[in-house]
């Protein structure tokens, strides 16, 4: 008896079972219950989905998200409800306040006195004032801003750099990686806080802005900071994508790119770059506060942002002279530098967890 | 194995040099030689001074020059006081290798100590108090440290005296100075004991009975220890730049609070000298870490 049952003919070297020995009787249908276990219960997620879930439960990253936010509105929007500015020394009704000087947190000074109990307002001084009679809550503030600008273009120019560094040589391999990588050798056993410093000694002196442009209102300092991250400190990312690279490219979906003729930039955007998305995330994460730490450091030494422009480092190595009267001046910029940091830290730390695959059990 | 070390000796040589570059000719670009002074000299004194220290020469010259002075100790002299750069490091250099030595071996001991027993003690109080304070202080500056103990110990409380040349006491440097290392070995040291203590050898080692004591320091403890080792040569880094910083505050005459201070002066010799010897002795630190870790962990494999 010859059973076709809508099949096409089948390959006698096939291995298959031969359906057209079955006639349409012996199959058996489906029960509800049996096809029920074919339904998807749970959508499917995506990496980058699974990653969010894992990091909503984590208090700690959830935490360090919430603070970074705060701390970006509060930068964002204090400066313009606060009536002074972060170069601007106190006066009371167009005269220079010249009591205001070192003033303890929510304190007046004599002439602001005055003038309060005389029917005028003032805004109070959240954190005192400093030794130029500047409000200090307010320079507080801008160095935050200034730090975390600091932090995250620092590692923007690290990651650009990496990025097609990094993409370049593991894509391409063989000589081309082996040469790429010497000099990545070479970049990564220089000590590179010596060679920011030799390097802004130097631009310090022969680089030159027109006065009154952002750039030289931000200092010489600030921009051979970035200059030599853009030298420096893109090795570490670059050594870890082209890792990444090595192993997804042996992968078959780029085989197939490969032969369906994808052009190699378009591989690398679309079928690599997705795929080490994770590891870039994390150390972008963890570079943020890395910049910070350099930038202080570098203020500390002398050679940060140019003044009056303040940075949280700057101020708090500027509050080191008068510590045992104003501990308070060291206290708030520290105190601030640390909460970016753990809160970075902590972030990378749950982003790591959450999305780096090798952890995943 | 001997054509790994010569490899990597020769990529270190090859780093020193390049390094020698950059701070020479870096410290070329700046403005104004160092016979510029407010009274201007005559054009012939500048002429004969000129003669006199070869700076008259082509620049690569003048490198060549240095270079060779370099392979005698000769930095030459500093720009602000006259004094022969080699006298101003043999004379502080000690000072800051004490501090540094003494950091360092604080942070691995106690590094390794407290992360082994955060491992061994997972999620009890123990471990949750260190976890919580090594993750308190990898984010404090290490000046932000130092000028808060210099204030509470040595000023509000008076227990510590105030360094000076006659009684150092370097008690609080290396504490502030370690406290960076030591919390970041604290960390790496816990994942990589806990990495350990999974490992099938610990069962075995359970499985035929052997004590506990011996299973965590002959089995658990020395496999964990590679990674610390790892880190050895970029810890050489930290505390040499960190020692700039912790030299200030506490006034200790060592040799990165001259470099902090020649920055300051603008002290072009100095800082090109010091930049040189430091760097020279990172490399040379991260050279032997390397070569000590692939003889620690023979697995690896040298490519």
């Amino acid at each position: 008896m010859e059973h076709n049952n809508g099949l096409p003919k089948k390959n006698p070297l096939s291995l298959q079972l031969d359906l057209k020995k079955f006639s349409a009787a012996q199959f058996e249908k489906a029960t509800d219950e049996e096809k029920r276990q074919q339904d998807v219960m749970s959508e499917s997620t995506t990496f980058f989905k699974d990653g969010m879930r894992k990091l909503s439960k984590n208090p700690l990253a959830m935490g360090s998200i919430v603070v970074l936010l705060l701390i970006l509105v509060g930068i964002l929007i204090l400066p313009s409800i606060v009536p002074y500015q972060y170069d601007e020394i106190l006066s009371v009704n167009g005269k220079r306040d010249k009591s205001a000087k070192n003033l303890a947190p929510f304190t007046y000074s004599e002439m602001e006195q005055k003038y309060i109990e005389e029917g005028g307002s003032r805004f109070p001084h959240i954190f005192g004032t400093d030794e130029q009679c500047r409000d200090y809550f307010v320079r507080v503030i801008y160095g935050t801003r200034i730090s975390l600008a600091i932090g995250f273009f620092a590692s923007l120019i690290v990651l650009i750099i990496g990025l097609i560094y990094g993409s370049i040589s593991g894509y391409i391999g063989g000589r081309t990686d082996l040469i790429m990588m010497r000099i990545v050798d070479i970049i990564y056993s220089l000590p590179d806080m010596l060679v920011i410093i030799l390097l802004s000694v130097v631009l310090n002196e022969t680089l030159k802005f027109p006065s009154g442009s952002f750039l030289s209102k931000l200092g010489t300092n600030m921009i051979s900071l970035f200059v030599v991250f853009g030298m420096l400190y893109w090795v570490g990312l670059a050594r870890l994508i082209r890792g990444q690279i090595l192993s997804i490219k042996e992968n078959e979906y780029v085989l197939a790119a490969r032969t369906i003729g994808a052009k190699p930039t378009r591989i690398i955007r679309k079928h690599i770059l997705p795929n080490c998305l994770s590891v870039i995330i994390i150390s972008t994460a963890l570079q943020i506060p890395s910049a910070i730490f350099t930038e202080s450091f570098l203020s500390f030494v002398g050679i940060g942002v140019k003044a009056p422009m303040p940075s949280l480092g700057s101020l708090a190595n500027a509050a080191r002279s008068g510590l045992q009267s104003y501990p308070y001046k060291l206290i708030f910029p520290a105190l601030m530098i640390c909460l970016i940091v753990l809160s970075f830290n902590l972030l990378g730390d749950g982003l790591r967890d959450a999305f780096d695959p090798k952890l995943k059990r | 194995m001997a054509k790994y070390i010569l490899k990597r000796v020769l990529l270190s040589v090859v780093t020193v040099l390049i390094i020698c570059a950059i701070t020479f000719f870096a410290m070329h670009a700046v403005p104004g030689g160092p016979f510029n002074r407010e009274k201007a000299l005559s054009e012939a004194t500048i002429e004969a001074l000129n003669a006199r220290y070869g700076l008259d020469k082509p620049v690569f010259e003048q490198f060549l020059q240095y270079l060779k002075g370099l392979l005698h100790f000769d930095f030459g002299v500093s720009l602000k006081n006259g004094r022969a750069i080699k006298d101003i490091i043999s004379e502080s250099f000690p000072i800051s290798a004490r501090l540094g030595v003494s950091a360092m071996a604080v942070a691995l001991v106690c590094g390794t100590v407290f992360g082994s027993t955060a491992a061994l003690m997972r999620n009890r109080l123990p471990d949750r108090l260190i976890v919580f304070f090594s993750t308190l202080f990898t984010a404090v500056p290490s000046f932000v440290l130092a000028t808060l103990l210099l204030l509470v110990f040595c000023i509000k409380l008076g227990w510590m005296p105030v360094w000076s040349p006659q009684t150092p006491t370097y008690i609080l440097p290396v504490l502030s100075l370690s406290a960076y290392p030591m919390a970041y070995i604290t960390r790496l040291s816990k994942t990589s004991m806990l990495d350990a203590l999974g490992q099938d050898y610990i069962r075995t080692a359970r499985a035929k009975g052997v004590s506990r004591f011996k299973m965590i320091f002959k089995h658990a403890l020395r496999n964990s220890l590679i990674p610390v080792i790892t880190y050895t040569g970029p810890q050489v880094a930290y505390i040499i730049t960190g020692s700039m910083v912790i030299e200030t505050i506490f006034t200790v005459g060592g040799l990165g609070s001259k470099f902090v201070s020649a920055i300051g002066n603008r002290d072009y010799t100095l800082i090109m000298a010091t930049t040189i010897f430091l760097a020279t002795l990172m490399v040379i630190a991260t050279l032997l870490c390397d070569l000590l870790y692939k003889v620690v962990d023979p697995r690896i494999q040298y490519d």
